[in-house]
Formats: C-alpha cells, structure tokens, sequence
C-alpha cells in the first residue's frame, strides 16, 4: 500500500516536471531584427547590482534574448552586491550606480575592472502624502534636514516656507533609506555630502552608510513599496519606479537656484558639463551639476568588467552585449524615463568594450 | 478524576468557595482561549493567502516566465522548477547521508562516539540557516563553484535537511523489534542485508516521514537560497548556474512595489503552503496509523 | 563462539559475515559526516571573520555604530534587536502556548485534542517566508493603522513603562518583530509543553482533586510546579527557534540602525536580519568581515541556548529533542 502511494507520488512527480520542462523548451517568442548569437559565444550570461537601472536592463535583456537567443540573467541585489559579485568573479558583470573606490579596485580578485557607461538616471525624491496634491519643492537645506533627522515634521517652517499647502499638516515624516549597498544610495548621498557639511561630516558618502534616521528597504522596489505602502513617507528612488507607481515625484532647487523637475531633459543638462571633461576610467559624478535647468541628482549608471576575461565564449558574448547597450539599447531609454547616453560617452564607452581581451586578444568580434 | 468528582466532594458551601469557583471559570475559559488562539491564528493566515493568491493562479503563472520590471503578466515557472530541481538534488545528498547516520546511530553506535555524533546532529539542526547559507557560500560560490549556483543552494538545503532525517529515522529504526533482527542472524543473514533487508523496509514508513519532514521544511527555506542560488529569470536546468526558487521570488516580489507582483507573490505562497500542507497531512496520518 | 549483542553494544569481537565490516565502516563514515560539517562551518566561519575580529576585538559586542563610510562597526544594535525582539516573543507566546498546552493536556474533551495540537503545530510548517509574506501586507498595516495608536493611547500614557510604547508608530518596527516571532515560536511552546504536561504522573492530579480542588487549583499546585523545569526548557526551545528566525523579521522589522531608543516602536535589526540584507553587499573587505563576525556570534548564541534548553527538556520528558522541526 505505501509503496503503491510512493509510486503514484513519484509518477506525479514525473509528470509535472515534464509539463515544465516542456513549457520551458516551449514556444520561444520570436525573433525580430537582430543577429543570431555566433557558434563561439556564450549562451547564458549571469550579471547581478544595481537596482536603479533594473527597470531598464530586464528590458533589454529581454529583448536580446528575443534577438539573439543569448540569455542574459540579471539579479537586481543592490550596487553594492554587483560591485562584491564581480570583485568575487561570482558573475560574469557587475552594475553600479556609484563607481568602485580605489580601494575596491585594487581588491579585485580578477584583474583590472573597467566601468562602462550605459545610461543616465535621475535619483529622485519621492514621497506618499495623502490629501497634499500641490508638488513638493526641497531644497538642499530641508532635504538634509529631513535625513539628518532635524526636520521631523512636514509643517516644519523650513519646509513650509516653499511648500505653503503643508502648513496645517501635523504628521511625523517617515524617512525611507536603502538597507543594501546601494549606488542610488552612493549618488544620494554623494549630493547630501557636496550641499550639506553637516551631512559630509556625519554621515559621508557611500553605498551602504550609518543613517541617522528613517527605516530600511530592500531594493529601489523596496523604498518605493514602503513609500506606497507608509502615508506620509518619503524616499529617494530612481525615476521610473516612482513614475510607474503614481507616486510623488519632488522639485528639487539646483545650484543655480531653480527648483527642477527630474525628467529626461533636465539629467541630459547635468550630464552635458561631464561628457568633455570626463576622466578616463568614466568614473564621473553628476550631482550639483552647474546649469541653470541641470537636476541636481543626477547619476550615471555602470556595468563592471574585467579588461582580461579568460573565458573566450563569455568575453565575446559579453562584449557584444555591451556594445548593443550602447547602440540599440539606448532607444529604449526614453520610454522608461532614462536618458540617453551623450555621443562624447558612448565614443569613450565604445573604446572600453574594445579594450576587453581574451588570451591577450580583444574579445570583440566586431559589429 | 474531573471537577465534578471535585465539586460533590465539597463540603458546605462558604463564601470563598463561590471565589475559587469564580475563578476556576475564569481559567477555564482562557485555557480555551488559548486553546483556540493558535488555531484562529493559522486560519487567519491562510485564509489571507487564499483570498489574495487565488486570483494569480492560472495557466500563465505556472508555465511562463517572469517579464521585465513593471510589466504585468508572465508567470513564476522558474522558480517552481528552481525549487523542484534543487529539492531532488539535495534529497539524493541527504538521504544516504541522513540514513547512514541514522543507521550507525542505531545498530553500531558504542558509546562516546555515538553520542557525539548524535550531539552534534542536534546542534547543526538548530542552527540559524543564514549562518548555513554563509557557510555553503564561502566554501562553494566563493571558491569551489566559483559562482553563485543551484548545487550550492541544494547542498545548503541538504544540510537542512541532514538532522531531520538523521534523528527522526534513528528513533524510528530504534522502536523495530530486536526479535526481527535476531530471527534475521538466525537463518544466517549477514548483519547488513539484515538491517538493509529487514529492519528498514519494517520501518519504511517512518523513513518516509522524516524525510518528508525534511522536504517541507527544505522547501520554504528562503535565507541560504540568496546567499547561494540567487535567482534567474530564465528557466535554468543547469544547477551549475544561478537558479529561480519560489521562497526567493516571493521575498523578491512582496517588496516591490507594483500590484501585479503582490498578487503573484500571494500566488507562489499558496502554491507553497498547499504543497507543504498535504506532505505535513501525509506525514501525520502515516505516522498515526503506525503508532495504532 | 561469540554471542552477537545487538543494538550496537560493545561487541568487539565478532564472527562476522561477509560484507559486514565495510557495511560497518560506510555507515560510520557517514556518521562522520555531520561532524565535518559542523567543524568546517566553524572554521570557515572563523576564518572569513578573524580580520573583524582582531581589529575590533571585544568592543564588536558593545559598540552601537555600524558605518561602512568611517570603518566603524559594532553589532551591539544587532544584538539588541535580536534580545528584545525574542523577549517580546517569549512574553506574548508563553502564556498562550501554555495555556494551549494545558487545554490539550488537561481540559479539552478527547475529540478535540488531536485537531487542536494539529492545527496548531501547522503553524510550525509555515515557511519563515509567508510568515514574512503575511506580515508584510497584513501584520504592519494593522500594526501602524489600528493596534500601536491603541497601545501609544493606553500604555504609552503611563509613567515609565509608557515609554515603551513612545515615537511615531510605523508599523515596521521591533514590536511588530516581536509579534511575528511570537507566532512562529508558539507551535515550538506548545508542543514541548504538552509533552512536558503529559509527563506529570496522574498520581499528583489525583491527590489535589481528592483534596476538594478545583480543576484549577490543581493545574496550578500539583501540575504547574511539577512541570516548571520542563516549561523553562519549552520556552528556551522557542527561543532558540526565535534567535535563528530570518525572513520573517526582516520582512517587518524596519532594517535601521539608527540610535537604540527605549521604545518598541522604533525600526531596528536583528543579527539575522542584518545579515540577510548585508552579505552579498557588503563591498569592502572588512565590512564583509564584520558581517561574518555577526554571523558567528549568532552561531555561538543560538547553540549555546539550544544545548541548555534541551538539556532542561530532556531531564523532565527523557527523551532529546520533541520537535525536530523547531530550528
């Protein structure tokens, strides 16, 4: 008897695992334009980091596999995830928001890492306040305030003297910050650090720092589901994760003085300084960008390679990800609320994907 | 032996009778209280799961895959096959391991070795699994894999699973008669194919039980999984690379703010429960007939 | 001729058959095998730990600031969240495992007795992630929306102890850690509890109902005292399943290390907690270390109340381990 159920069990068993294995060799969607991977390339790649551009990467990722059939798997764990995955060689890339410090390059198990570029984003300040509809106007002071834990409540004059509508709302603010190593974390805090000594001096900056206030989530998903989920919270996302979840996206006051909506226009302003001037190895930050219409928190968005990849099928699979990113991939960049990298990056980004080598020749195969 | 007995055998009634039996009614009506609180509780749970999964259950959820951020629609296939592959890897790594201990504990074991060994089982049962999880990443994703695997995630869930069914074994293989096993060396068995041939099957149902325990309990296990297998959103048969599961895709889906994914982290969670509720219903209706 | 004992006592010398001896060997390699994995957590635990702990040496445990920025950490918050979240556990399931316990021991008619333990051991099953699920979505919401403003209206109002319920109430806070816990430890409680109830020989009820007692009366002076040693066990079990809880906690706990307040409505972390957020991103070597560090303190903490707690249940129950799930 129990060995006639173990039998049905292990049957059953059979034939579920066959109906999945069926579904997943099943119907592949198919493909458009775009060319088919070569014989000597990799089939799967495995990248994992930043959540900031995750909206933007599974989308990419799935269009390349519908045009390539190179599967690429990216786990969104946070940038600084990405940055110890790739210094561990536990993935075949990396992603950060905030670029790697000399220290942790000089960690790397692997070799040397290069940064390269592959769009623009807006960190912005997002917020749940419910029965407030005009749009919230921070500047530098009260934002600092408000993480510094010395701005507690929303009718606080500091914050009243822009946003008038607040005055008779009485609610403690609820502060959201990431919990994981974060490069939305690193260009947040890298803003705080260049308007607020006190920040500079308390806090610092980095991808995982010591909070002075304010709950921890998981992920840009995280701090948008608390943001969603607490009223009269407040939280600093990329773009489309506030956008995609209706919630309220902040004016935030620049350098020069005007209080800025985040938007495409405005993050292409702040980068356009850097395209010239940008140091070799890309490692750039756009925050407190000089301009009368730059948003002032704005970042770039890295994938983290070795320059010696000794696995020739995912050094040629990888590289020509890469250079696919930085052309046709940017077309999808407008629809999610990214920007576009500038010309002058993308020609200095093309020259690090060229860099790449693979037993001591470039692993590129040409476009 | 119940309160009525108590009550006859009272004496004439004076006032501080009425105050103890006052507060006899009271007790007794917490202790039911309590009684029913943790079954309230557990319907209370699963009827949220129920409510809000139900309606992410259809044909797509279970055989398609995730679609990019914000998009609603796909499925959680990978994951469902995640967990089912790295389930059946670390049973093939558990079983022999849990049943040789458990059979050396119980037939061979002289003494001081055997207690530790038994000592020892105990402890790593009750360890935090983030600390296993930390361990197979160090000594596979760090450095013999060398990057974050579905094997690594299946030996972590194995030694989950180790001391279940080490010790729930044991104690099943110790309650089969010494008379069989005598019998056995009687008619000139040799001493293995007696405790392979005759002692195990005799106690196959409660080898059954523990390692089913083990499954359930290896099956929602979340932690080791994110230090260890990581996640995929491609169906990934290969456990030499990262692999989907469904505990972490609930984790990964109920924080996140968009709506579609609540409704499918309900979804995988039903899912979960429903499989692990009937293997615990399994379980405890063989170990019942057997104890009758 | 040798006599064969069996169940494995002592036979050194034997006539063995054919077969035996390599059975013999397999099966205690295998035994090995737990051992091995034990030590090799141990060692390899320690060794990705050791630069941690030689840097900060003991002030890792007393230290409150955890900053990747400036190098400085200390898990003392950890280790406070991890304290007051199992206390807060301890003190809302104990008395309603026990209760439950008593009702499947004592009170319940017979026809009830196995679908109450049923149900309630059910909740044992639940993985620690829809616990987390569950808590998310529904326990915090309730937590922020209707029961912490009725705590912070009533207990928060008095002198001293008030203080315990003061701060915003979020809902992602140690108190709603502790409540989570609370229902994941009961199971564990009760079921032990129950075994330790049925221990207490039926001569000690009878006694007190032929003095005249009430039924409670004689829970409370014949049973209770005769079970406390076994009780404390229970309650240790449940804490050692509370001390290794991750998923859960982490789903509802707030993730902050922001300053200890006295409140149970602050956001906090447990070690586990903290090390299920931080390990894969923890990109500097020694913020890596540390949180390793964490990892091995827990190891020591939750052995440590493991040993004692089934030490104290084996002595009253006399047999290791009632619940093999509870862990």
């Amino acid at each position: 008897m129990k060995a006639l159920r173990t039998g049905q069990g292990i049957v059953v068993l059979l034939v579920l695992s066959g109906v999945f294995l069926l579904a997943g060799c099943g119907p592949s969607v198919t493909t458009s334009s775009g060319e088919p991977s070569r014989p000597d390339e990799a089939k799967t790649l495995t990248g994992a980091g930043a959540t900031f551009p995750a909206v933007l990467y599974t989308k990419w990722f799935s269009e390349y596999e519908k045009q390539t059939k190179v599967q690429v798997n990216y786990q969104a764990i946070g940038s600084g995830g990405g940055i110890k995955s790739i210094s561990d060689q536990t993935v075949d890339f990396g992603a950060s928001d905030g670029p790697m410090t000399d220290e942790q390059l000089k960690a790397a198990k692997g070799g040397e890492i290069l940064h390269i570029p592959m769009a623009l984003g807006a960190v912005v300040v997002t917020y749940n306040i419910p029965g407030v509809t005009d749009v919230l106007k921070l500047t530098p002071e009260t934002l600092s305030g408000i993480y510094l834990g010395e701005v507690t409540k929303w009718n606080d004059p500091k914050l009243v003297a822009d946003n008038p509508s607040l005055a008779k709302f009485d609610k403690d603010i609820v502060v959201v910050h990431r919990s994981d190593g974060s490069g939305t974390s690193y260009i947040f805090t890298d803003y705080l650090s260049s308007v607020s000594a006190a920040w500079k001096q308390k806090v610092g900056l980095g991808t995982s720092v010591n909070w002075p206030v304010g709950l921890g989530a998981k992920g840009n998903e995280g701090v948008s589901g608390e943001v969603k989920q607490n009223p009269n919270s407040i939280g600093y996302v990329e773009l489309i994760y506030a956008l995609q979840n209706k919630l309220g996206v902040s004016l935030i006051k620049n350098k020069a003085g005007n209080f800025v909506e985040p938007k495409i226009e405005t993050v292409t302003a702040a980068a356009a300084a850097v395209a010239d001037t940008i140091a070799p190895d890309l490692r750039a930050s756009l925050v407190n960008a000089a301009g009368a219409n730059a948003y002032p928190i704005s970042g770039l968005t890295w994938q983290l390679a070795y320059r010696e990849m000794p696995d020739k099928a995912k050094a040629v699979a990888l590289t020509r990800l890469m250079w696919w990113e930085i052309h046709e991939g940017q077309k999808y960049c407008a629809d999610l609320a990214y920007a576009p990298l500038p010309e002058g990056i993308v020609k200095k980004a093309e020259e690090k994907i060229l860099s790449i080598t693979t037993g001591g020749q470039q692993a590129f195969p040409g476009s | 032996m119940t309160s009525n007995t108590a009550r006859r055998s009272l004496v004439a009634a004076g006032p501080g009778e009425l105050r103890r039996r006052a507060v006899d009614r009271v007790m007794t009506g917490l202790v039911w209280g309590a009684g029913s609180t943790g079954s309230a509780v557990l319907l209370l749970i699963l009827g949220h799961i129920a409510w809000h999964g139900l309606p992410a259950l259809n044909l797509a959820f279970f055989t398609q895959r995730p679609l990019p951020y914000g998009e609603p629609g796909g499925g959680v296939a990978p994951a469902i096959l995640g967990t089912l592959t790295m389930l059946a890897v670390a049973a093939a790594i558990s079983i022999p391991l849990g049943l040789g201990t458990a059979i050396y504990l119980s037939e061979f074991s002289h003494g001081s070795f055997g207690r530790i060994v038994r000592f020892t089982t105990d402890l790593l049962g009750g360890l935090p699994s983030i600390v296993i999880g930390v361990f197979i990443w160090a000594l596979l994703v760090r450095h013999v894999v060398g990057r974050y695997s579905g094997l690594a995630g299946a030996v972590a869930l194995a030694i989950i699973m180790l001391p279940i069914i080490t010790r729930t074994v044991e104690e099943i293989l110790k309650l089969v008669p010494d008379s069989l096993r005598e019998a056995s060396l009687a008619l000139g068995v040799p001493r293995w194919r007696t405790i392979l041939g005759v002692v195990l099957p005799t106690a196959r149902a409660g080898v059954i039980t523990g390692v089913v325990l083990s499954l359930a309990r290896a099956g929602g296990e979340t932690a080791p999984l994110l230090l260890t297998a990581l996640g995929n959103q491609f169906f990934n048969l290969n456990l030499f690379g990262p692999t989907a599961s469904l505990p972490v895709q609930i984790y990964n889906y109920a924080v996140a703010p968009y709506d579609d994914w609540h409704t499918k982290a309900w979804g995988s969670a039903l899912v979960l429960v429903l499989v692990i509720g009937c293997l615990s219903l399994i379980t405890r209706l063989a170990t019942r007939r057997n104890r009758s | 001729m040798q006599i064969y004992r069996l169940s494995g006592r002592r036979p050194r010398k034997r006539i063995g058959s054919l077969g035996d001896r390599q059975f013999e060997v397999a099966t205690t390699a295998l035994a090995v095998g737990s051992i091995a994995i034990l030590g090799a957590i141990i060692v390899l635990l320690l060794a990705y730990a050791w630069p941690a702990v030689t840097r900060y040496g003991l002030s890792f445990l007393t230290t409150t600031t955890w900053d990747p920025v400036f190098e400085r950490f200390g898990a003392a918050h950890f280790t406070y969240g991890t304290l007051v979240t199992s206390t807060v556990a301890l003190c809302l399931a104990m008395p309603v495992a026990v209760g439950a316990a008593l009702f499947v021991a004592e009170y319940a008619p017979a026809w009830l007795r196995e679908p109450v333990s049923f149900t309630t051991e059910l909740l044992a099953v639940i993985p620690s992630i829809i616990y987390g699920l569950w808590g998310f979505m529904v326990l915090g919401p309730l937590m922020r929306g209707t029961i912490e403003p009725l705590l912070k209206g009533t207990i928060g109002q008095l002198p001293l102890v008030g203080l315990l319920f003061s701060g915003p109430a979020v809902g992602r806070d140690i108190f709603t850690g502790g409540v989570i816990l609370a229902i994941m430890i009961l199971p564990t409680i009760m079921a032990t509890s129950r075994e330790v109830f049925r221990a207490v020989p039926d001569t000690q009820r009878e006694g007190m109902l032929a003095l005249g007692a009430t039924k409670w009366e004689m829970v409370r002076h014949a049973v209770l005292p005769y079970a406390r040693g076994g009780l404390i066990g229970a309650a240790g079990l449940g804490l050692a399943r509370a001390l290794g809880e991750t998923m859960a906690v982490t789903m509802v706990i707030g993730n902050s290390s922001s300053a200890i307040t006295g409140s149970l409505l602050t956001p906090g972390y447990t070690m586990a907690s903290a090390i299920a957020n931080q390990f894969t991103e923890a990109d500097k070597p020694i913020y890596f270390s540390a949180i390793v560090e964490v990892a091995l303190v827990l190891l020591l903490v939750a052995t440590l109340v493991n040993l004692l707690s089934r030490l104290l249940v084996w002595r009253y129950v006399g047999s290791v381990g009632a619940d093999v799930r509870g862990g």
